[in-house]
């Protein structure tokens, strides 16, 4: 079930018997998976899968019905994300996500918004605000700290120059380049990217690629991601996991996956002939015109 | 006992105003999310109106008691329903694609507003009605604390009922009403499918406003004294009443006006009636905190 | 840029019938709201009420209406010299009349002014004048593009042009402020409108850190204005303790009140939140009212001690084996002394409040408030904590608000819960909003505004709330984000401009 065992106790993440339940709907059916260090990891799957809502679950904004979300962190041991609160996730076991619908601070610039992902770090060096409001050299320095790292992002992501823009005036391959940024100023363990290709072009996808890539080889963290652009997920993934109808239905390399029979039918469905309606054919024979 | 049943009648027949009113903030919201803060005061415009139609009809001398209070109520109704149509054009509509705060301080702007041109056009004094429908049956009349059920209460409680069961027709078997719930699910997809969707927002509202109308004829026959403050009180606990009932739901409009209604009663027979508006707003806060989705309401699951 | 210019827009022949139905309708809506409020006015009488009709300005009201919308129409039409000339004639006509109601009230021109109110009158002759003056600017600049989103640019470029000039004229009109008790004009009467701008520019700034960085509509404020008050009077009163003491105390107070009030209602969504502050603010002050034994209830709380100069009090005679503030520093007494006291005092409080919100705007904190406006999920992300934050935002706004009511208080000499109506709050809220959410500069501009110019003109007094709630809705329907509302970034890359930017990525 679990991906090779470590040395060290388990994989980075390892989701078990993930269930999670709206009323009478069930989103995810007892789904179990794992992801490791300097991987990337994808999960797709047709609409509807519960692959956003596998992340809601790691990330705390959804309390999982049934399971245990494990993270073994390099650096605090074992913890177990389901116990924790929303916020706590990321300040705490170190995961970050980006969203489907993009979610940055529109009207602060770039650079507030990779500033703010070192909150917690910055909050403790202003001594709660005590320090920065009697102007302390210690909260000046950790805000130059700060810019720093949020400088390395922007040469990253290309966007240094405009860094002093509103978030919100940004283009949108950009905006979705910055969360990435934002979510990497954090300093995860795990970085889990919610169609992070949604809406870009070609070129735009394979400067995607080419971040993704150099995230997990050069800061060796590990990296779960949705996605529906397959020329993304073949290209760079290591492992993937089908969800269909919130179930597993197949895991392996991307080679496997795509000789996979079951993960072909959840694509492309069954089809069937049927009979129009009349009041159909009847549409079909005459036109608006 | 006795004691007991007359603070139930007269619980009911302030949760049947309540009710009514609660209906206006409960429509609106369900139909573009926000809360019409100046609602209570087109309550509080419907009982001006009424009593000025009453006084006409008085010096014009309309003497026929159920005449009166018929004509006196479509007037209110018709009246009072521009208000809630201009209102909305002139308010909320230019706002719909705004944040929701912005729409939240218009409306309090807009609330502030109408206060004060009733007070600057009526003035600021307390507006005093003579009884019109006078009189009630009277029960237990062995013991020592009569009950009263005045000929107005059941009134008041009759008419609400009838306007209920004929706004659950609206709301359930016309275009209107369809295109209503339409309009409640996506505003966006029914605009697509051509549904007139600012026609139906107006109608809401107009809607909404006539209801209120007949709540503050109530109001004003129930109490016999208005003055230009009644709709702020009143539209926080009507407003309560519709977050208690499950903002967005008819029927829990309703049941949120009764329970609001009762709870006023009794709180004020039995513990301290100087109070009775803090225990509005304590139930207000309480069921916010432990029950956002009202009595009736269906669960909001936070899309991410 | 890509906005198309007029000439690319061909004149449509005018549809007359149209346009008079559209017209018509707005002038029947008029009808309808004016026929029952303003046709019939009720008159008390002794034994009841009586009716007394105005339907003259009923019919007045529609038909200028009815113009106005035609002048509208027109505009949209761009047909701009009818407008300017209608327009125009019928404001200076309106003009003379004013005028000549000015010079003699009975027997001039004026009495043939339409309308019975006289604001009334300068409000249509005034939006005439608007009407014509946009006609005649539209028709200069036919190439001037009406869209939306340009109007917002501009708002935005003014604004920044605003708050760019307030590093210049903020530090003025501090000076003026500072010296304003020994100007040559400040009067007694002059120097309590000072005194009454600057507390309510000290509350406004106070909300705007709740409202305009953390983005929490708190309709309740005054209920914090009013633990502010209520601690220092009851602490002075029952205690006997000075208002140096007692300051920092109704703070932390004050605060506490935020904190018990934020802890359970903050997870709340925004306007379900604005609601309950609402009715917090209203329960605090039914509480006033009628916990008799402890507040004095609707008698409120008497001889509260005025504060002192450092242990000095400010009186012609102080008490026995104490010196007072003149005999200290060797000058006459005089009455005003301790205007100019209270006066300077309440300046410098402004003025902490000032400086905190500008300091701490560029701390983690203030910044984590401003994106808790912006995205609360976004906010849990990346690991703020939502609920501590909105918490200290609401304690610090409380606790300016208790500030403001500790001074309020010793000013007074008196309080009573009707000082601490939601009204009050509406107020705050309406300088925070016209002035422009986070705006600083806005805030200042709009409390002179709406606090100063009705004091000095105490006709306006009885349209101030009307002119309040007007205000209110129109800025919101034209700029959503307030009047002077314009963000700099608190920290950036490029604090002298942006490099050119290289070949793009």
């Amino acid at each position: 079930m679990t991906a090779p065992a470590h040395e060290q106790g388990g994989p980075l993440i390892s989701v078990e018997h993930l269930t999670m339940r709206f009323g009478g709907l069930v989103a995810i059916d007892d789904v179990s998976f794992s992801g490791d260090n300097s991987e990337i990891t994808a999960i797709i799957g047709p609409n509807g899968a519960g692959k956003t809502t596998v992340f809601n679950c790691l990330t705390g904004f959804y309390k999982p019905t049934v399971g245990r979300l494990t993270l073994n962190h390099p650096a605090k041991g074992e913890l177990l994300l389901e116990r924790m609160e929303g916020y706590q996730i990321p300040a705490h076991a170190d995961v970050a996500r980006t969203f489907q619908n993009i979610r940055l601070f529109p009207a602060m610039s770039v650079l507030e918004n990779l500033i703010l992902a070192q909150h917690n770090e910055l909050m403790r060096a202003s001594g709660f605000s005590v320090a920065g409001l009697l102007g302390m050299r210690r909260y000046h320095d950790a805000e130059q700290k700060a810019v720093e790292r949020a400088r390395y992002w922007l040469d990253r992501t290309g966007l240094t120059t405009r860094a002093d823009w509103d978030a919100g005036n940004l283009p949108y391959g950009d905006q979705r380049r910055l969360e990435i940024a934002r979510a990497m100023c954090i300093r995860p363990v795990l970085l889990c990217l919610d169609e992070p290709a949604a809406g870009l072009n070609p070129k735009e996808s394979a400067e995607l690629n080419e971040l993704l890539r150099y995230i997990r080889d050069e800061h060796q963290i590990g990296l779960l991601l949705i996605e529906h652009d397959m020329s993304v997920v073949m290209e760079i993934s290591d492992r993937i996991i089908v969800l269909d109808y919130g179930r597993k239905i197949a895991a392996g390399t991307p080679d496997e996956i795509k000789d996979n029979p079951d993960v072909i039918r959840a694509y492309l469905g069954e089809t069937e002939e049927e009979a129009l309606p009349e009041v159909v054919a009847q549409d079909l024979e005459h036109p608006v015109s | 006992m006795e004691y007991f049943i007359q603070q139930l009648i007269n619980g009911m027949t302030l949760g049947m105003i309540y009710g009514l009113i609660a209906i206006g903030y409960t429509m609106v919201y369900g139909i573009i999310g926000m809360i019409n803060f100046a609602h209570g005061e087109i309550f509080m415009i419907g009982a001006f109106v009424s009593i000025i139609t009453f006084l006409m009809l008085g010096i014009l001398g309309v003497g026929w008691m159920p005449l009166a209070v018929l004509i006196v109520m479509i007037v209110t109704m018709l009246l009072t329903s521009v208000y809630g149509w201009a209102l909305e054009r002139v308010a909320y509509r230019p706002l719909r694609n705004s944040p929701r705060l912005a729409a939240l301080i218009t409306a309090i702007g807009m609330s502030i507003f109408l206060q004060n041109y009733v007070q600057l056009l009526q003035g600021a004094r307390i507006k005093p009605l003579q009884p019109v429908i006078a009189g009630g049956f009277r029960f237990m009349q062995e013991s020592d604390f009569v009950v009263t059920l005045s000929y107005l209460q059941v009134f008041i409680i009759l008419l609400t009922l009838i306007l209920m069961a004929v706004f659950t027709l609206v709301i359930n078997k016309t275009a209107l009403g369809r295109a209503q719930r339409a309009c409640q699910q996506d505003l966006g997809m029914a605009a697509l499918i051509g549904i007139n969707v600012d026609r139906t927002i107006s109608l809401t509202f107009v809607l909404g406003a006539a209801m209120a109308a007949v709540a503050g004829l109530m109001f004003l026959m129930n109490y016999g004294v208005i003055d230009f403050y009644i709709g702020f009180l009143a539209g926080i606990k009507a407003f309560t009443a519709a977050v208690l009932g499950g903002i967005g739901s008819l029927p829990g409009a309703m049941l949120g006006g009764l329970l609001i209604g009762l709870i006023e009663g009794f709180w004020s027979a039995y513990f301290t009636v100087e109070y009775k508006d803090v225990a509005a707003f304590s139930i207000l806060v309480l069921v916010l905190i432990f029950r956002p989705t009202g009595l009736l309401g269906k669960p909001d699951i936070e899309k991410v | 840029m890509a906005t198309p210019s007029s000439e690319q827009l061909k004149m449509q022949p005018l549809d007359l019938p149209a346009l008079f139905k559209e017209a018509g309708y707005v002038a029947v809506v008029v009808l309808g709201l004016t026929i029952g409020l303003v046709g019939f006015k009720t008159e008390d009488v002794p034994g009841g009420l009586d009716i007394v009709t105005r339907f003259g300005q009923v019919i007045l009201a529609t038909v200028v209406a009815f113009a106005g919308r035609v002048g509208f129409i027109l505009l949209r039409e761009r047909r701009f010299i009818p407008v300017l000339i209608g327009a125009g004639a019928f404001s200076a006509a309106m003009l003379v009349l004013l005028i000549g109601n000015i010079v003699d009230a009975d027997q001039g021109v004026g009495r043939f002014l339409p309308f019975e109110s006289l604001v009334v009158n300068w409000l249509i002759m005034l939006f005439a004048l608007v009407l014509a003056g946009r006609a005649a600017w539209l028709w200069s600049h036919t190439r001037r593009s009406q869209f939306v989103v340009d109007r917002e640019a501009a708002m935005d470029r003014f604004s920044a042009r605003v708050q760019q000039g307030a590093k210049f004229f903020g530090p003025l009109m501090l000076g003026v402020a500072i010296i304003l008790p020994f100007l040559p004009v400040a009067d007694r009467r002059l120097l309590d409108i000072a005194i009454l701008v600057v507390t309510y520019i000290m509350l406004g700034w106070g909300l705007n850190i709740v409202v305009g960085l953390a983005g929490l509509l708190d309709l309740g404020y005054v209920a914090f204005y009013a633990v502010g008050a209520y601690s220092y009077a009851l602490l002075a009163t029952y205690l006997d303790l000075g208002f140096w003491t007692c300051l920092p105390f109704a703070g932390i107070m004050a605060a506490f009140a935020g904190i018990v009030l934020g802890f359970p209602v903050l997870r709340l969504r925004g306007d379900y939140l604005a609601i309950v502050t609402l009715g917090f603010g209203e329960m605090v002050r039914v509480i006033l009212l009628n916990w008799y034994e402890f507040t004095k209830g609707p008698d409120g709380i008497s001889g509260i001690p005025r504060p002192t100069f450092f242990g000095l009090p400010l009186v012609r005679s102080p008490p026995e084996g104490t010196e007072s503030f003149h005999e200290f520093f060797g000058l006459t007494y005089s009455p005003l002394d301790r205007i100019i006291f209270l006066y300077y005092l309440i300046l410098a409080m402004a003025l902490v409040t000032n400086f905190f919100t500008l300091r701490i705007r560029k701390l983690p904190v203030g910044r984590a408030w401003e994106a808790l406006r912006e995205d609360e999920t976004a906010c849990r992300s990346i690991g703020i904590n939502p609920r501590n934050t909105k918490l200290t935002a609401f304690a610090i706004g409380a606790m300016f608000g208790g500030f403001g009511g500790s001074f309020f208080a010793t000013r007074q000499g008196f309080i009573s819960p009707e000082s601490f109506t939601f009204i009050e709050s509406a107020i705050i809220l309406a300088i925070v909003v016209l002035g422009g959410f986070g705006s600083q500069i806005g805030v200042v501009l709009a409390a002179i505004l709406l606090i100063g110019l009705p004091e000095f003109f105490r006709e306006l007094q009885q349209y101030r709330m009307l002119a309040f709630g007007a205000a209110m809705v129109t800025i919101m329907v034209w700029r959503p984000s307030g009047l002077l509302a314009h963000r700099e970034p608190t920290i950036r890359l490029y604090p002298h401009g942006p490099p050119k930017e290289e070949g793009q990525s």
